[in-house]
């Protein structure tokens, strides 16, 4: 069973996507009153969505990396 | 006895979208930039046996591929002409040595500080994803590097979106932990 807490900072992570439902928002604000642990959660989170972005990372897709996991194995 | 030991079973897991990154900020293609990697890992088996176990894994393998990076360069200028791309290299008249690894290595040629410091910063996280449990890493980059929608990610990994927000949610806790003291 989930706490309030692990409950609120779900829901914050969630909101980082814009994925949360109004009614979670309306929740999160709620926790955010209240817990001081939850709002520090919560700029982190805000924080750390501004630096991905910043960083403008790029990965290698699955597919490709299966295919250079094949081309590998045959040298070794 | 080495103090690291290579594992190339693990390199494309643990290292190919970090090496990508290191990569694609210095060729700025990224079909180049997926081949430069594949070349370093092919370089890294073949000198395998050179290995001494001095430094990390991945610092091995940078090595390798700033290697090939001046070698694209140099294939580069090869085929335009050397002249056309040293009239692009700052302060010609001061410079002394070798230019072009100069170049490569230089980061005030790609944009100055900020440029640098966005470097590092995505090759912080890309360092502090390699460390999330595999399922972890794929579906926070899927998610939040790719932009991939929820119902895809779920569709192509077989989870349900409450799977996929805990998942998440780890991964970036864990990220938050990791990165703590530089970048917070």
């Amino acid at each position: 069973m989930k706490t309030s807490r692990e409950k609120a900072k779900e829901i914050c992570t969630k909101s980082q996507y814009g994925e949360a439902t109004w009614w979670e928002i309306l929740q999160l604000n709620v926790y955010l009153l209240f817990y001081k642990d939850c709002a520090q959660f919560s700029a982190k989170n805000s924080k750390l969505t501004s630096l991905c972005e910043q960083a403008n990372m790029q990965v290698i897709s699955e597919e490709d990396k299966e295919a250079m996991k094949k081309e590998l194995e045959k040298q070794l | 006895m080495p103090l690291h030991e290579l594992h190339p079973d693990t390199w494309i897991d643990k290292y190919a979208d970090y090496l990508f990154n290191y990569a694609i900020t210095r060729v700025s293609d990224t079909e180049i930039a997926k081949d430069l990697v594949q070349e370093t890992f092919f370089a890294g088996l073949k000198s395998a046996k050179n290995y001494k176990g001095e430094a990390a894994e991945r610092t091995w393998l940078i090595a390798i591929l700033k290697r090939k990076v001046i070698d694209h360069y140099r294939k580069i200028n090869s085929k335009k002409g050397k002249a056309e791309v040293r009239m692009s290299y700052a302060n010609t008249s001061e410079e002394e040595g070798d230019w072009l690894e100069e170049r490569v290595a230089d980061p005030f040629s790609k944009g100055g500080d900020e440029t640098l410091e966005n470097e590092e910063l995505g090759l912080a996280i890309q360092d502090c994803i390699s460390k999330l449990p595999k399922k972890q890493s794929l579906v926070f980059s899927m998610k939040t590097i790719q932009g991939m929608s929820t119902e895809d990610i779920c569709n192509e990994l077989g989870i349900n979106p409450s799977n996929l927000w805990v998942m998440i949610h780890r991964a970036r806790t864990a990220l938050m932990g990791c990165m703590n003291q530089t970048w917070f």
